[in-house]
């Protein structure tokens, strides 16, 4: 069943399919940045997709490689019963490092993609809160990223020039009451 | 204090008559709701009343921010939420996890398939033993050998799966009866629990933290005990779950704490990623274990409890009937538990026996290799799933063809439910956040990873 799934995703996409193939009975397709969230609201949509569900939204870091980062999201249909697992390749390069959201399919996007975020780095363009989320606020770098050291210590200090967390979250809740007052 | 005031309202009584004061209190409010010479159909203030209502218009209303947890009982010391309120009612949140962060997937990074197994252990610490297993499924959905689990150990791993879903959910549902203050329903699902950590003992030598499961199998057999045991400690927590249920669901405090309060809906669950208890208690029939039955599962005959509505209720009712059919699955595996060994036959993936390893050098040899290296699982990935005491619990491993895993995701059921939190308490009663967030099972080992 879900090869149909691999097949209607190379007919309606055609380039933006860079790959696809099966390992261990799971479908994986990787896809363009640039299409990524047709293809997504495509999966979401349509009636014989029907992927619902947003499982889960990690990155993985292949240092030394290029691209380095690969962005994974696992696709679920509760009605269609078929798993489908799409990958997108991000560039480490500051200014490329980015994937547009998803927080516009699926709630799951929004936490998903900020513990993405945090730990690895990778920027989610357009997500309405891009805050960090396991670790503080303070803390500088990005843990999962196969470059930082796992036995690094960073103690927890509060820096000048970085907001805190009581400022971040009082600017949001404020934020979100001038908007409903003034509309 | 109570007997007390009895006490002395009883001495003054006696002494100098009623208490002026006092009775002019239960006067007014007599008055206030049995207005004398009341018409049918009016509703109208008594003049104190009304005095109140009018000052009560003056008071400031400016909106409060306050802060709950993460060193809250309630917030079961790992969440911490900001609330913007406007007397009692919630008008936007922000919660906040990360608290019990401590870096699994970096652990997992450097450490050998086998070694993992305590960690996994520590996700969700209220049902170890399925994180066990689904953590075990992956690795062997890694190394193709998912049809040569013999299968006696995969009826141990369901039996034993079982027993700590009953643990998780009487964990959660009585946990949130105490936080509502129904103590004494808490001692007595908190001793149907202990009946089944005995079990767990017996099976692991551990009460919480087993790390029982292995790859390719399980460590060792059952107790020659085991069944008879587990029969009648199952009809003892029956007996015992039965008792928690006739203490509070007649309950008009229980119930109104419960019914229509933290109410999804259907879609907004999905659309989260919501799985297990919450989801159904949605209606949405989503379970692993029907869906894509794993290990032993097609062979049993159990249902899977759904309720409407989506609150708090619906939650606790699913989690109850969900405790019963895990039992009947129990006791279903105990029948047909075949003989047999209870760890895959294949020196590259079993330890070796104790007994070869301290006797001959091949054995010793082959222990050194995979303590030290662990054991190879060759270059792929793979994303397997299964249905924890939360929901679906998901690890997405991906290998290079070492001994250690280069990547190990673990996809949390608890954070993607806890995601949903704002939404679910923006709109209620600041009171309201207590049974919600112990209904919906945050557990911050897991969620925080």
């Amino acid at each position: 069943m879900a090869e149909s799934v691999l097949t209607a995703l190379h007919e309606r996409f055609g380039d933006a399919i860079l790959e696809t193939g099966t390992y261990v009975g799971d479908e994986i397709a990787v896809v363009a940045r640039e299409r990524l969230v047709d293809v997504l609201t495509f999966l979401r949509d349509d009636p014989d997709m029907a992927f619902a569900m947003l499982t889960d939204l990690t990155v993985v870091d292949y240092l030394h490689q290029v691209p380095r980062f690969e962005v994974v999201y696992q696709l679920y249909s509760l009605t269609k019963k078929h798993r489908v697992r799409l990958k997108v390749h991000v560039d480490e390069a500051p200014e490329q490092c980015w994937v547009p959201t998803a927080t516009g399919l699926w709630h799951a996007a929004n936490w998903a993609e900020r513990e993405a975020w945090d730990l690895y780095g990778v920027r989610f363009e357009g997500h309405p809160d891009m805050r960090r989320i396991l670790m503080y606020d303070e803390f500088v770098g990005h843990p999962l990223r196969k470059d930082y050291p796992q036995n690094a210590r960073q103690p927890l200090l509060r820096r000048p020039d970085a907001p805190t967390t009581d400022d971040q979250t009082t600017r949001l809740l404020e934020d979100s009451h001038d908007r409903r007052t003034s509309g | 204090m109570v007997a007390t005031f009895k006490k002395d309202a009883a001495v003054s009584g006696h002494k100098d008559g009623p208490v002026s004061g006092a009775r002019e209190v239960a006067q007014s409010l007599a008055e206030t709701f049995e207005p004398s010479g009341r018409q049918a159909g009016e509703n109208r203030l008594s003049p104190s009343m009304e005095a109140f209502a009018e000052q009560a218009k003056r008071l400031p209303t400016d909106e409060v921010i306050i802060n709950m947890g993460p060193s809250h009982p309630a917030m079961h010391g790992t969440v911490r939420v900001v609330l913007r309120i406007d007397g009692e009612t919630i008008k936007d949140a922000d919660v906040q996890i990360g608290y019990l962060h401590r870096g699994f997937e970096k652990e997992c990074e450097n450490a050998t398939y086998g070694q993992i197994f305590p960690y996994v252990d520590r996700l969700n610490y209220v049902s170890p033993m399925l994180n066990n297993v689904g953590y075990a499924m992956a690795v062997e959905k890694l190394l193709g050998i998912t049809e040569r689990i013999p299968e006696r150990a995969e009826y141990i791993r369901v039996i034993a799966g079982e027993l700590a879903r009953v643990c998780d959910h009487l964990t959660c549902v009585v946990a949130g009866l105490a936080e509502l203050g129904g103590f004494t329903a808490f001692f007595y699902g908190v001793r149907a629990r202990e009946h089944f950590w005995e079990l767990l003992e017996d099976i692991s030598g551990a009460r919480m933290t087993h790390s029982y499961c292995r790859i390719g199998g399980v460590a060792w057999d059952l107790t020659e005990d085991f069944i008879p045991k587990c029969r009648e400690k199952i009809a003892k927590v029956r007996k015992l779950i039965d008792d928690t249920r006739s203490l509070v669901e007649r309950n008009r405090i229980f119930l109104d704490r419960m019914e229509g309060v933290g109410a999804l809906s259907a879609e907004d669950a999905v659309s989260y990623g919501i799985t297990g208890p919450v989801l159904r208690a949605t209606g949405v029939d989503y379970d692993v274990r029907k869906d894509k039955p794993y290990s032993v599962y097609d062979h049993f005959d159990f249902a899977i409890p759904i309720a409407d509505g989506g609150d708090n209720l619906a939650r606790y009712l699913v989690r109850i009937e969900e405790m019963e059919q895990s039992m009947q699955i129990i006791e279903q595996a105990m029948v047909q538990i075949p003989p047999g060994a209870v760890i895959i036959d294949d020196p590259a993936i079993a330890l070796p026996a104790k007994r070869e390893v301290y006797n001959s050098i091949e054995g010793m040899i082959a222990h050194f290799k995979h303590i030290m290296d662990g054991l190879r699982v060759p270059p792929g990935e793979a994303y397997s799933f299964t249905e924890a005491g939360n929901g679906e619990l998901g690890f997405y491993i991906v290998s290079d063809g070492t001994g250690r895993p280069f990547k190990c995701r673990c996809r949390p059921p608890s954070f993607y439910t806890t995601a949903a939190l704002r939404q679910l308490i923006v709109g209620a009663n600041l009171a309201d956040v207590v049974p919600i967030f112990g209904g919906i099972n945050m557990i911050g080992g897991e969620c925080d990873r």
